[in-house]
């Protein structure tokens, strides 16, 4: 009792006289209230229990979310990160709680996701003694984290909390985890308040921008004739839309984004031309082996976006802007590298831009356009018989919400089909595992897209497959009562397997055939309304009943079986060797 | 352009914060992209409390400049150079144990050690102990003439080497610490072709 009005005393007088003594997961807490934290997702266990005790004392100001499985909280808690911009918290026992973060973790981190994970460890005195639970989670976790440390000392923990959330939101954000032996939990120690972190002697999140590499992008892009932009989750990350959007409205340029960029400008917007890469829009990939300049912002040209590298786009000058250095000339050579964050080059870069209408150039885009959605669009969403198409369903679903709601969606076709067609008029409203493409990511991260974006409608788009891998999730929406709502593409195969199986393995279906459980009792079983349906004459209704329910509701939309998924890059192909059949 | 495709030897100098954890952060690196680590060695740099790596591997250009970049990307790193065999004074510590008595008996053997600049560290009735330093050529000579008088043992140090063109890493910090910009380098090999050094 005297710890927590000591506690009181620190927090309205600053000038404490006396220096107050805290248990090491007080000043935890403390810490994640000074960093702004409001939402925690996690699980409790033997090695964090000290944490959990001191949380007990602090519901009032920080709410927990119970999930299923630690992984569900890494996902919550990137959805969370990924709709609110700010750093997602996990709480996780040792061992086994700490290795169930790793699918997490390193999803965070190929896609530059702020979150901050606390796990407990054995006592220190323990470690290394193949104690119960115990793991060595920092030498695990090192190769999926922007940073990790373990502190065996509670005096340490205020400022490697405050480190902890500078890393992980500063530069190119990501995942840190912090490890707290036990004893360090229980430990009492001084305690001066809580300090925030904004440097680190070693660490230098934003590189230094310069000015003349700024100078020959202008030149280059002035002289452009046929320049195209890549925009990539930098400009959400960066929170510079506006900027975004004021450069390319200023030069005219035609625009394409990578799936986590998708949203920085409006679907609608008529410099927005559409998707890149293997599954992205036929014009923005046939064009980047055309263009004179390519400018990417804050995109990291992955593997999926490029195809074939020694034929991606050899015929035009390359400008790169990415807050990474690493990234430069990493998979493609920048001529001009326009190092730093683009909240600041991209105003510089348009300062010096001429306003510019590409209107020819832009019209081929539209031709490609056209042609797309006559030999493959057309079908997909305006299907006039036969059985339901995800393409047709998403098309509907974005007739129903304008293109207000946060789409979040799993890995697979649907994704794919998610993502092409899915209208966007928001930033951070397309939530979905980019890079480490994980199974299981939607529901999880629809939880934690909603609590970081509670106002917004939050559809989670998910396949057959990928629903079976973190439905127990459904007990977490059950519990926080939070409004998620479900909707399940369910071809009955693992689709996008197939797919490449069909057009690469001669049709041979080596498991791939999956079946399901009655998701809508399923759903029912956790006091989840829903519905099944099959016909297109039942699909508004359906999806109108969803969105329109009070509370979580799961729709499972029973679709074509073998369809594809096209345009298409095959593996080991050009960008400009698309496939629109 | 064809001597970046070609393969050689790489020293790159990893100034790094102390920090337990770190020599795995910057392992993983390399072995992640499955490069061999031919030498590595840490030590404490002119700066207190600054540490330094000095880390060899034979590769392209082309891979050591990636990995130069993924290294000075951790959080606890200060600054990467690469630099070849050509740029940098290196050495490399050897120990020899041979057996006394063989040792002894044997004028020649002395006046080999004086050609290989050899020292005795230890002299015990049993055993006597070398010590030389010079580039592994060197090194390795001596193991295959001591071999023939019953070399016992033999161990290498890791190759600690300097940069010929730094002048230390005192002035660098000191512009890092104060946030500024350290000269141009070639970030970029369109725009700056001869610079070999490696900045943030």
């Amino acid at each position: 009792m005297q710890q927590k009005d000591a506690l009181l005393m620190s927090s309205e007088e600053e000038t404490a006289i006396t220096v107050e003594q805290l248990k090491g997961s007080e000043i935890l807490l403390n810490g994640l209230i000074a960093e702004g934290v409001d939402t925690i997702f996690g699980y409790p266990g033997g090695a964090i229990m000290p944490i959990y005790d001191a949380l007990y004392d602090y519901q009032d100001r920080l709410k927990h979310i119970l999930v299923r499985h630690e992984q569900g909280a890494t996902h919550a808690a990137q959805g969370y990160a990924r709709t609110s911009g700010k750093v997602g918290v996990v709480f996780a026992t040792s061992g086994p709680g700490a290795t169930n973060l790793i699918t997490g973790l390193a999803d965070a981190q190929i896609d530059s996701t702020p979150m901050v994970c606390i796990t407990g460890q054995v006592f220190a005195h323990l470690l290394g003694t193949d104690a119960f639970q115990e793991t060595d989670v920092i030498n695990i976790t090192t190769p999926v984290t922007k940073w990790n440390y373990q502190v065996t000392d509670a005096s340490e923990i205020a400022e490697v909390l405050a480190k902890a959330f500078h890393i992980a939101k500063t530069g190119r954000p990501g995942p840190v985890l912090i490890d707290i032996t036990k004893n360090a939990q229980i430990q009492l120690t001084a305690y001066q308040g809580y300090k925030k972190c904004n440097h680190i002697r070693s660490y230098r999140p934003t590189p230094i921008v310069r000015n003349n590499y700024i100078e020959q992008a202008a030149a280059l892009i002035n002289e452009a004739k046929k320049p195209f932009v890549l925009f990539g989750q930098g400009v959400l990350l960066g929170n510079a839309e506006q900027e975004f959007k004021a450069f390319v409205e200023k030069t005219g340029i035609p625009a394409a984004w990578t799936i986590l960029g998708a949203g920085a400008i409006p679907t609608d917007h008529p410099l927005n031309v559409g998707m890149l890469g293997m599954h992205g829009n036929y014009g923005p990939n046939v064009l980047t082996n055309e263009c004179d300049v390519l400018i990417a912002i804050g995109m990291r040209f992955d593997d999926r976006v490029t195809g074939r590298l020694d034929k991606y786009a050899k015929q035009a000058k390359v400008i790169h802007l990415d807050i990474d250095p690493a990234e430069i000339d990493k998979n493609v050579k920048a001529h001009v590298p326009v190092w730093g964050d683009c909240k600041e080059t991209l105003p510089l870069l348009t300062a010096l831009v001429k306003e510019n209408k590409h209107e020819e150039w832009l019209a081929k885009f539209n031709n490609y356009s056209k042609e797309e959605f006559a030999q493959c669009i057309d079908a997909e969403i305006n299907p006039q018989s036969g059985e339901l198409t995800m393409g047709e369903v998403i098309n509907q679903l974005n007739q129903l919400t304008n293109g207000d709601a946060i789409i979040v969606t799993d890995v697979g076709q649907h994704q794919m089909v998610a993502c092409r067609y899915a209208k966007f008029n928001h930033t951070r409203s397309n939530i979905t595992s980019g890079g480490l493409g994980t199974m299981g990511f939607a529901l999880p991260a629809a939880i934690g897209a909603k609590f970081g974006a509670p106002e917004k409608t939050v559809v989670a788009v998910i396949g057959d497959g990928g629903f079976q891998m973190t439905l127990q999730e459904l007990g977490t929406i059950m519990q926080s009562g939070i409004d998620v709502k479900i909707m399940i593409l369910n071809n009955q195969f693992l689709g996008m397997v197939r797919q490449w199986q069909e057009l690469f393995h001669d049709r041979r279906y080596s498991f791939v055939d999956i079946t399901s459980p009655d998701f809508v009792a399923l759903a029912k079983s956790y006091y989840i309304d829903g519905q099944k349906i099959s016909e297109r004459a039942e699909l508004k209704d359906a999806l109108k009943t969803m969105l329109d329910h009070k509370g979580s509701y799961l729709l499972e939309v029973m679709v074509t079986k073998e369809n594809n998924v096209f345009p298409m890059v095959p593996q080991g192909c050009s960008v400009s060797e698309i496939r629109l059949k | 352009m064809e001597s970046k495709l070609e393969k050689k030897e790489f020293n790159i100098t990893v100034y790094t914060e102390n920090q337990v954890g770190l020599l795995s952060r910057i392992a993983i690196i390399f072995s992640r992209r499955k490069l061999n680590i031919e030498s590595l060695n840490t030590s404490p740099s002119e700066v207190e409390s600054i540490h330094r790596f000095n880390i060899v591997i034979n590769e392209t250009e082309e891979v050591v400049r990636k990995v130069a970049r993924q290294l000075e990307k951790q959080v606890e790193v200060l600054k990467v150079y690469y630099n070849t065999n050509e740029d940098v004074i290196w050495q490399e510590l050897a120990l020899y144990k041979v057996p006394t008595e063989i040792i002894a008996e044997h004028v020649s053997v002395e006046r080999l050690l004086r050609e290989y600049g050899a020292r005795a560290v230890v002299i015990r009735k049993d055993y006597t102990v070398f010590e030389t330093t010079g580039h592994r050529e060197e090194t390795d000579a001596l193991v295959v003439v001591l071999q023939q008088y019953g070399l016992i043992e033999f161990v290498r140090s890791a190759r600690v080497a300097i940069i010929k063109a730094s002048d230390g890493f005192h002035t660098k910090l000191k512009q890092f610490e104060n946030r500024e910009p350290g000269e141009p380098a070639a970030e970029n090999e369109y725009l700056n072709n001869g610079d070999k050094v490696f900045t943030m």
